[in-house]
């Protein structure tokens, strides 16, 4: 049952010799081959190339050195470059890309001595919450296969919770690590914007996203996130604040702690089951001497309108490099300039990234910039204003990640504004950059439930301790789903 | 908000997006259902609000303009539709 451990149970087996990186990584090797067809998760599976890497992880671990991660087999949503290895962001634009350099996330990664098992499945370039607009198909939740796994890193979080893999890297613009976590009953981080390089992660919109970790644990997530944050002078945006020692902070006591509640996420449109499994984890806090408060984001109704006017926007900036000239998808006899523009961009973007596209070129063009795109940066300033407002009263704030659990393959993908709502509790924590935690609180209608923890700008040592202190007390997240055992 | 489908030809134009003619409804319904949702902007008086533009109010950090590597311009152009002698290849553009 070597799938079944947790990232730490396999670091100190490695470490105690008790078994091998090789030993890992066949086990996982062998589950993505017997089970991949059917969830469609993985991408790419790079099998001789882990097989390489883990050997030569045993070689260290066998001279005495390495670190706590060295060995240990993990998964890239396939929006990191990774050199040498198709990073495609699950489109036919990039269909055989091949980065030429790591991501920094990579790079740490690898530095630390991870195994890659493969590139997991995604929404296109990362544009979906359902993991329904990928290029090569959709990913299916391995709780109930006719539904979806969320998204955008739905293919990390079907992995993961199929066990496939023991922890895969996300990226989160709107809730896409988040969300996707909560849908397979998995802790998911969405770190403070800074926290984490966004250096050789494919952007999508520039000024949201950030990387973060799937895992079972928050304990698992707290020792990759020790690898992988901190200043990176190759992106300009990255923080340079020092990095705590995530996985020490574990252990730090929920007693005490003050936790809002806004009682604008428990408004309409939120699954009442999916409110009580919420209130239930809650209730475990407050059994744990935290002190439970009501607060209020009065505008948090305007995250949802706002983000599709920001994302779009940024998303138009950064696609526009896609042109089929230097790399990517290349329409077939180009008449002039202009149609090799048009048709390799039309026929190598799909649907959804097309009307985002279109909606940020509509927001941004001459004679709308301020109706659309500076009216959502003020309203922005109010969602944020919000949230440092009730940081005063608490320490952290607390919810549901999702309004409801995994809905049906196609159920919500004719419509995109139904589709956009099951991001209502997670756009704004992008759109303030502050850090998220989802983690497994329970079930609803037989599928897994997330409560998410938003804390103030870099809090994730207290968000992990927090979920690590809530997976002391229940076993939510040792839950596999049946066929996965 | 409500898009023609002449509104949607131009905005795929600026885009330089080709769409399929008799997809143009379904782009004009959606587009429009989004610009009509996030037209709940309006509703909010934000005369004496500032734009955010980063959430920490940081701003842009600068560096040397130094050489910090050599760009391996074969190993970029691998990922090329087209190329000759180190050059990318576009359609001719000036008579």
């Amino acid at each position: 049952m070597l799938h079944r451990k947790t990232l730490a149970e396999m670091a100190k087996e490695l470490k105690a010799k008790k078994v091998s990186s090789e030993e890992l990584t066949r086990t996982f090797l062998e589950r993505i081959e017997r089970h991949n067809p059917r969830l469609n998760a993985f991408i790419t599976v790079l099998k001789e190339q882990a097989l390489t890497e883990a050997r030569g992880a045993d070689k260290r671990l066998a001279a005495g050195e390495g670190g706590t991660l060295t060995g240990l087999p993990i998964a890239h949503k396939d929006i990191f470059c990774t050199a040498g290895v198709k990073t495609t962001c699950a489109s036919r634009m990039l269909e055989n890309f091949v980065a030429p350099y790591d991501a920094t996330v990579v790079a740490r990664l690898k530095q630390a001595g991870t195994v890659l098992l493969g590139k997991t499945n995604m929404d296109e370039f990362a544009m979906g919450s359902s993991n329904e607009t990928s290029y090569f198909g959709p990913v299916k939740n391995p709780w109930d296969e006719t539904r979806v796994p969320g998204g955008s890193s739905g293919g990390s979080a079907a992995a993961v919770a199929a066990r496939l893999a023991p922890a895969a890297t996300g990226t989160d613009t709107g809730g896409s690590i988040r969300q996707p976590a909560a849908l397979v009953g998995l802790t998911g981080l969405k770190p403070t914007y800074g926290r984490v390089s966004r250096y050789g992660i494919v952007a999508f919109a520039s000024s949201l996203d950030q990387a973060g970790f799937i895992t079972y644990t928050a304990e698992d997530n707290a020792m990759l996130m020790q690898a992988v944050s901190g200043f990176d002078e190759k992106d300009s945006t990255s923080l340079d604040k020092p990095v705590p020692d995530y996985v020490a902070a574990l252990d730090q006591p929920v007693k005490g702690l003050r936790i809002g509640v806004p009682k604008e996420f428990f408004d309409k449109g939120l699954d009442p089951k999916v409110a009580e499994a919420v209130q239930a984890a809650i209730g475990v806090y407050r059994k744990l001497g935290a002190e439970v408060k009501d607060v209020s984001l009065p505008n948090f109704w305007l995250s949802v309108p706002t983000y599709y006017v920001v994302a779009p926007a940024e998303c138009s900036a950064n696609l526009a490099r896609f042109d089929g000239v230097r790399f990517g998808y290349r329409c077939k006899d180009p008449v002039d300039l202009t149609d090799l523009y048009m048709r390799s961009r039309g026929e190598g973007f799909g649907a959804e990234v097309k009307r985002r596209i279109m909606t940020g070129t509509y927001v941004l063009s001459s004679g709308y910039y301020d109706a659309y795109y500076l009216k959502a940066q003020k309203t922005r300033s109010l969602i944020r204003r919000d949230f440092l407002e009730a940081f005063k009263q608490v320490d952290v704030i607390m919810g549901p990640t999702a309004p409801s659990t995994a809905f049906g393959l196609g159920e919500k993908a004719d419509d995109p504004v139904t589709m956009y709502l099951n991001d209502i509790y997670a756009n704004g924590v992008n759109l303030a950059g502050l850090p998220g935690l989802s983690i497994p609180a329970g079930f609803a209608n037989g599928l897994p439930v997330g409560l998410q923890l938003i804390g103030n700008y870099f809090d994730e040592a207290r968000l992990l301790a927090m979920g690590h202190q809530y997976q002391r007390e229940t076993d939510w997240h040792v839950r596999v789903p049946k066929n996965y055992e | 908000m409500s898009l023609t489908p002449d509104d949607v030809k131009a905005i795929a134009r600026l885009a330089r997006l080709s769409i399929a003619e008799q997809d143009i409804p379904a782009y004009a319904k959606n587009l429009s259902n989004i610009l009509e949702f996030v037209a709940q902007l309006d509703k909010v008086d934000t005369a004496a609000v500032q734009p955010m533009a980063h959430p920490l109010d940081m701003s842009q950090r600068l560096r040397e303009d130094a050489v910090t590597e050599q760009v391996d311009r074969e190993r970029y152009q691998q990922n090329a539709p087209e190329t000759e002698a180190g050059l990318y290849l576009v359609p001719k553009v000036v008579e």
